[in-house]
């Protein structure tokens, strides 16, 4: 079976330093993490997997997306979703507004799609709402709804916990793990949080491809 | 940008060297003309920029300072001619100042024969570039002041016990001046060259070197064109003196600068003087500008207006009904010919500025120099040239013929209040639009221009506010038959139909105006329900 998303040889130096070296592939529904401190590359990582490097940075290796080399398209043509760290709702579209300007635009009823896209994630009504109004974690909610309405075929995660606070933090990320299990996305998770990868439950890896120990997790 | 200029600057300078310069050594005004040109030019230029930096150096961070940015966007577009225009009326010896004072302070009962307008030493004509120019540098300083770290610098200052002023020349000033240095050559070259502040305020015999070029120019007889091109090429080089001296004291200040630092004076005794000088001036100049506004207004709607009476024996609109059909046709075209050079300078702008943004351009020091070329040039030196060009290709006399001159100027102003905000902008939005499938076109249209619609606007009512302003470039194209409310005020300044003038002033005034309550406006009417979008 040929894995959802492959990484081969995938390589990203700045001024002939390595900065990414993954190799590795993802299979649907499951998360892989990249992890390490701030400036390791994890950044790099997933400008490098959207197609939007600065030009100082060289790249080599082949993405491969569900079968398709994607390595030189544009960025709205990879069909690789991203959540960032911050939600990044557009300010000067509804809760609607940015929900449809994901949805592909041959799909009809938008308007009826998007009010039940709204009510599965708990937001029924919302539609219409000013997003500089909502709360953190509802905010998170229309992110991700909105990242999946593009009906991407992967999952990228830039991490979108780590604005949240504690409580709020495990509610956001079971909800975001279980809806891209449930459409069977592969997901790549870019954390420094080590609560996070013992959440996705997956490899854990450095930008430049050495395994991380985790550990258990405390009782 | 620079094809238009250079090509004009050509086709002006080829009739001058049919003994044009023969001619124009022998008209007797020359010198005092020259000379004229120079004073006017560095005395304007000096004290604009010197006020300019005491206000923002006595006051940066005090609730004063805040109040003298809400003014600057009326003042600034506000054209030169209304201001002169005002002014003359406030000025003149039987101006308002004059009725204020009299006749119980002073005993006139007829207007005095006193030269407080069009005086031989350009004084007026000084006071007239002074008041247009110190807003225009205020805001440049303020666009320019976020990237010299200047509340650091200056807290910095205090700390090691310096006084707000000195601090402000010692720290601030070299970071800033860099950026502010095109401006600069932009108003000195303009002080120098001004036609319509000129014509209204500046002497008669012999007026000012651009305004007697553009007199010979529109002389009947054949000789007034090489007598014409001649004065605009020794205007030309008259200016481009003038900025290598400039240039020259740019860059003694930038030896004498470090030495004055390293003495060590704190230099706290200046700050409340400069402070006081500071709040005068400025005070003062808000306060001229005000009566100059309202002088304007008053006299369109005066019946009779004896001298020294202060103010008319009573109001009416007669002015206003009985030049209605006039008015109206030439805000029409004002609006129309305004409207079309803004257009197209907001197509060409945001066109560069996403070109620069997905080719990831770096434009350097050139670019800007030839975005400035326009607005450092003499007009007189290159507009005559352009409208020969403009004749041949079938253009000329007509409004889209105006339009696309005054495009030339529309243009850089246009980009000087964009750039920095589409620069601005987060482009994570752009590639959270991306990553959602939406192409480059469809984020620029439906991400990045709806949510840089108050910039937008705010450059489109500059853009506006430019072309219903310009004198010359209207003249030149218009070849006199596409009147503006600008042209038609200048034309009638001469005339001393006080009523009609205030009128047309008053119209100058309102049109650039109803742009800047638009602007203001319209977001906040789009974006009442998104409140991530209000400033």
């Amino acid at each position: 079976m040929t894995a959802a998303l492959a990484l081969d040889q995938f390589r990203v130096t700045l001024a002939d330093q390595s900065v990414v070296h993954l190799d590795v592939s993802v299979q649907a529904g499951e998360v892989l993490t990249l992890m390490g401190p701030s400036g390791s590359g994890k950044s790099t990582a997933l400008a490098a997997m959207i197609g939007t490097l600065a030009p100082d940075f060289r790249q080599s290796g082949r993405i491969w997306l569900a079968g398709r080399d994607i390595t030189g398209l544009p960025t709205h043509a990879r069909r690789i979703g991203l959540m960032f760290q911050d939600d990044l709702l557009f300010p000067h579209l509804s809760v609607g507004g940015n929900l449809a300007f994901a949805l592909p635009p041959r799909v009809k009823d938008r308007a009826l799609v998007v009010a039940a896209a709204l009510v599965d994630a708990g937001l029924s009504g919302f539609d219409h709402r000013d997003p500089a109004t909502l709360s953190g974690g509802q905010r998170a909610r229309v992110a991700l709804l909105r990242t999946l309405l593009a009906e991407p075929k992967a999952l990228l995660l830039d991490e979108p916990f780590s604005r949240l606070d504690a409580g709020l933090r495990g509610q956001i990320r079971s909800f975001v793990f279980d809806q891209a299990r449930a459409r069977g996305l592969p997901v790549i998770l870019v954390t420094h949080d080590i609560e996070d990868a013992r959440a996705a439950g997956g490899r854990v890896l450095t930008p430049l491809g050495q395994a991380v120990g985790i550990g258990p997790a405390p009782v | 940008m620079a094809l238009p200029v250079l090509a004009g600057l050509l086709g002006t300078l080829i009739p001058a060297l049919d003994g044009g310069f023969d001619r124009l050594a022998e008209w007797p005004g020359l010198r005092g003309a020259m000379g004229l040109s120079l004073v006017t030019g560095f005395a304007s230029t000096g004290v604009s920029l010197a006020l300019a930096l005491l206000l923002t150096a006595a006051l940066y961070g005090t609730p004063a300072f805040v109040r003298v940015q809400r003014l600057l966007a009326p003042v600034l577009s506000l054209p030169h001619a209304a201001a002169a225009l005002g002014l003359a009326f406030l000025l003149a010896p039987s101006g308002w100042i004059a009725r204020a004072i009299s006749p119980w302070a002073t005993g006139w009962t007829v207007p005095p024969d006193l030269l407080t307008l069009n005086d031989t030493g350009g004084v007026a004509l000084i006071l007239g570039l002074v008041v247009k120019e110190v807003p225009f540098l205020l805001l440049m300083i303020l666009s320019a002041l976020p990237q010299t770290d200047a509340a650091r610098r200056m807290m910095l200052c205090r700390t090691l016990g310096y006084g707000r002023v000195r601090g402000f020349a010692l720290t601030v000033l070299p970071a800033l001046y860099p950026q502010l240095r095109l401006p600069v050559y932009a108003v000195l070259a303009y002080a120098m060259t001004s036609v319509e502040t000129a014509l209204i305020l500046g002497p008669t015999l012999p007026p000012s070197l651009s305004a007697q070029v553009v007199l010979w120019m529109n002389a009947p007889d054949l000789q007034g064109r090489g007598l014409a091109a001649a004065g605009a090429v020794v205007q030309l080089v008259l200016v481009i003196g003038a900025l290598l001296v400039w240039r020259a004291g740019e860059i003694l200040c930038r030896i004498a600068l470090p030495a004055l630092a390293q003495s060590g004076r704190r230099g706290l005794w200046l700050d409340q003087p400069l402070a006081i000088l500071a709040r005068v001036m400025g005070g003062g100049l808000a306060l001229a500008m005000a009566a100059a506004l309202a002088g304007l207004a008053l006299w369109s709607v005066a019946g009779p207006w004896q001298f020294p009476d202060a103010l008319p024996d009573r109001l009416t609109l007669s002015t206003w009904s009985r030049a209605l059909p006039d008015l109206r046709d030439s805000a029409v075209v004002t609006l129309a010919i305004a409207a079309l050079s803004t257009l197209a300078a907001l197509a060409l702008v945001l066109g560069c500025l996403e070109a620069e943004h997905r080719f990831a351009l770096h434009p350097g020091a050139g670019a800007m120099w030839l975005l400035y070329l326009p607005l450092v040039m003499p007009q007189v030196a290159f507009l005559p040239g352009v409208q020969m060009l403009a004749l041949q290709a079938g253009l000329g006399g007509t409004v889209l013929a105006v339009a696309l001159m005054h495009l030339v100027f529309v243009l850089p102003y246009v980009f000087l209040s964009l750039s920095a905000p589409f620069r601005a902008w987060d482009t994570r939005i752009a590639a959270a639009g991306a990553t959602l499938g939406a192409a480059p076109a469809r984020v620029f249209w439906r991400l990045r221009l709806p949510m840089l619609m108050a910039p937008v606007l705010t450059a489109a009512a500059v853009g506006m506010a430019v072309s219903i302003g310009q004198y010359l470039p209207t003249l030149m194209a218009g070849g006199g038959r596409v009147e503006t409310v600008t042209t038609a005020a200048v034309a009638l300044a001469s005339g001393g139909n006080r009523r009609l003038i205030g009128a047309y002033g008053l119209l100058q005034i309102v049109l650039p105006a109803l742009g800047f309550v638009l602007e203001l406006a319209l977001p906040a009417l789009v974006w009442r329900n998104r409140r991530g979008m209000r400033a």
